[in-house]
């Protein structure tokens, strides 16, 4: 078997993303208002990691923190019975009512929105909420369905069968930032 | 005994050849499945238009009812087969009313059956998972499962620990399946009962065998009681219950000479004042009723890893 061809380019560094999330931080105070109005909610794992960061960075600007919490996704996704090694489970984790809260829903990249249906059928399992938006630090493309983001870090141009790894805290031998490897074509399926 | 086929994608027959890797992974999964039981709507869709069947050949109504509601939480269609309502009972074989259930194309038939290695037959015959609810004196794999993740819960890592198995350990598939799998996670397994329920023969399954009681309740970091089986065994085995029960009951005075951590577990359902006395079933070492809860959990669990791909078969396999 050939090994397709593939090279990795770095889209964004560490002092980059940063400044990302910051930006992304206001943008959403900007629109929701006060911190105390809404709870973050992020996809395990990217989205939590990333959720936290926005929280990090909302409670840097404003001096308060809005609450953060875990969704799991992998009992509500469309693809468990196609073959795929089927994971251990994530810890969703919302320790707060979800009723006629609003929420942002975080994960670190949007690709065919499938992970976003998912979570959405879930959290609407937990209750009634205010309202959902979604912000995401990367947007892929090739949308399968048809879910928008409400605020985007950066919107890349990638091939389907290219790869979009976001290093977010958590492994430290790793710099943060994000990575796309590109593949060849040969050899996917 | 049937030959034993180690844990892959289609079914779970025992735990005698399972993988470390595999029974941790299963340990892993389960205790996750808890969270879903905690919440306010406890169901998920996962299995959502898959039928799952509880073939039971065999009264049992508390494993029936814990596998019919994780297939249920897991959003599945459950079908409920008795032999005492069905045609069985007219002299149906084994095999034949596997064909109907068949023809009923279901994903997984979770068995229970008097003889060893039914549900082994069943899975070699038919293409849906088989998950074996308890076959003969063979195994009770589940079982055994809820019972090392509870014992996980309390102490952690296994290795090392040592489980007491106190009873009828000769005719228990639940013993079998516990001392299988609690081998493989590097737990010393300690057996004691009368020399009919407890024969020197069971050393060949790398247990020790003890006949008196207060020796093991002092080196043990779990006592599993067996239920005495009164509707299984004749009057040779054992004099008289009261006799069971001064000789290997375990009562509070007993228990006292046990670890101050030490858990008391019963695979249900108790007979109080036999092998066990009320006071310490309802103890605050007895963790009975954490074993029922997380059973939901490994059930729920089992289901999630084994069942097929979309389109039935087992390609992946």
């Amino acid at each position: 078997m050939s090994q397709p061809e593939s090279t990795v380019e770095q889209v964004m560094g560490a002092r980059e993303l940063q400044r990302t999330v910051q930006r992304l931080a206001s943008e959403i105070l900007e629109r929701l208002g006060e911190p105390a109005g809404f709870a973050l909610v992020g996809v395990v794992r990217g989205g939590q990691q990333l959720a936290e960061r926005l929280a990090d960075a909302i409670f840097a600007l404003e001096g308060s923190r809005p609450l953060v919490g875990s969704l799991d996704i992998t009992l509500y996704r469309d693809d468990l019975y196609t073959g795929i090694e089927k994971p251990v489970l994530g810890q969703t984790l919302l320790p707060f009512e979800i009723n006629g809260r609003g929420l942002v829903l975080v994960d670190d990249v949007l690709f065919t929105g499938r992970t976003v249906r998912a979570a959405l059928d879930e959290l609407m399992d937990y209750g009634r909420p205010r309202f959902i938006q979604l912000a995401v630090l990367v947007d892929r493309g090739h949308r399968e369905l048809p879910i928008a983001p409400d605020f985007v870090g950066r919107r890349l141009a990638t091939a389907k069968t290219d790869r979009v790894d976001v290093a977010l805290g958590g492994a430290p031998e790793l710099e943060e930032g994000v990575r796309v490897e590109r593949r060849g074509p040969a050899g996917v399926a | 005994m049937p030959s034993q086929r180690p844990l892959r994608q289609k079914d779970l027959l025992g735990l005698r050849g399972v993988p470390r890797e595999q029974l941790v992974r299963i340990l892993d999964v389960a205790a996750g499945f808890r969270q879903v039981n905690e919440r306010r709507i406890k169901k998920v869709p996962t299995l959502r238009g898959r039928t799952v069947v509880t073939a039971f050949f065999e009264n049992s109504t508390r494993t029936r009812l814990s596998f019919e509601l994780a297939a249920k939480r897991l959003s599945a269609d459950t079908l409920s087969f008795s032999a005492s309502t069905s045609s069985t009972t007219k002299g149906e074989t084994l095999l034949d009313t596997a064909r109907t259930l068949d023809a009923m194309r279901p994903d997984a038939v979770i068995v229970r059956h008097p003889a060893s290695g039914a549900p082994h037959l069943l899975a070699k015959h038919f293409p849906w998972t088989v998950i074996n609810a308890g076959d003969g004196i063979n195994e009770h794999p589940t079982q055994a499962l809820l019972d090392m993740l509870t014992m996980r819960d309390h102490l952690g890592d296994l290795q090392g620990r040592t489980v007491a198995i106190v009873g009828d350990v000769l005719h228990s598939r639940v013993a079998r399946s516990n001392i299988f799998g609690l081998q493989t996670l590097g737990a010393r397994v300690v057996v004691a009962g009368p020399g009919t329920m407890c024969p020197p023969a069971l050393a060949e399954l790398g247990v020790e065998v003890r006949h008196r009681i207060d020796e093991v309740v002092e080196e043990a970091d779990v006592i599993m009681m067996l239920r005495i089986q009164r509707e299984r065994l004749g009057r040779a085995m054992m004099s008289s219950t009261e006799e069971y029960a001064a000789l290997y009951g375990l009562d509070e005075r007993r228990l006292a000479r046990a670890q101050a951590h030490t858990l008391v577990m019963h695979p249900g359902p108790i007979n109080r004042g036999v092998e066990i006395s009320p006071e310490v079933a309802d103890g605050p070492r007895s963790v009975i009723l954490e074993q029922v809860s997380n059973g939901l959990a490994v059930r729920m669990a089992l289901m999630y890893l084994l069942l097929g791909d979309e389109g039935g078969g087992d390609a992946a396999a």
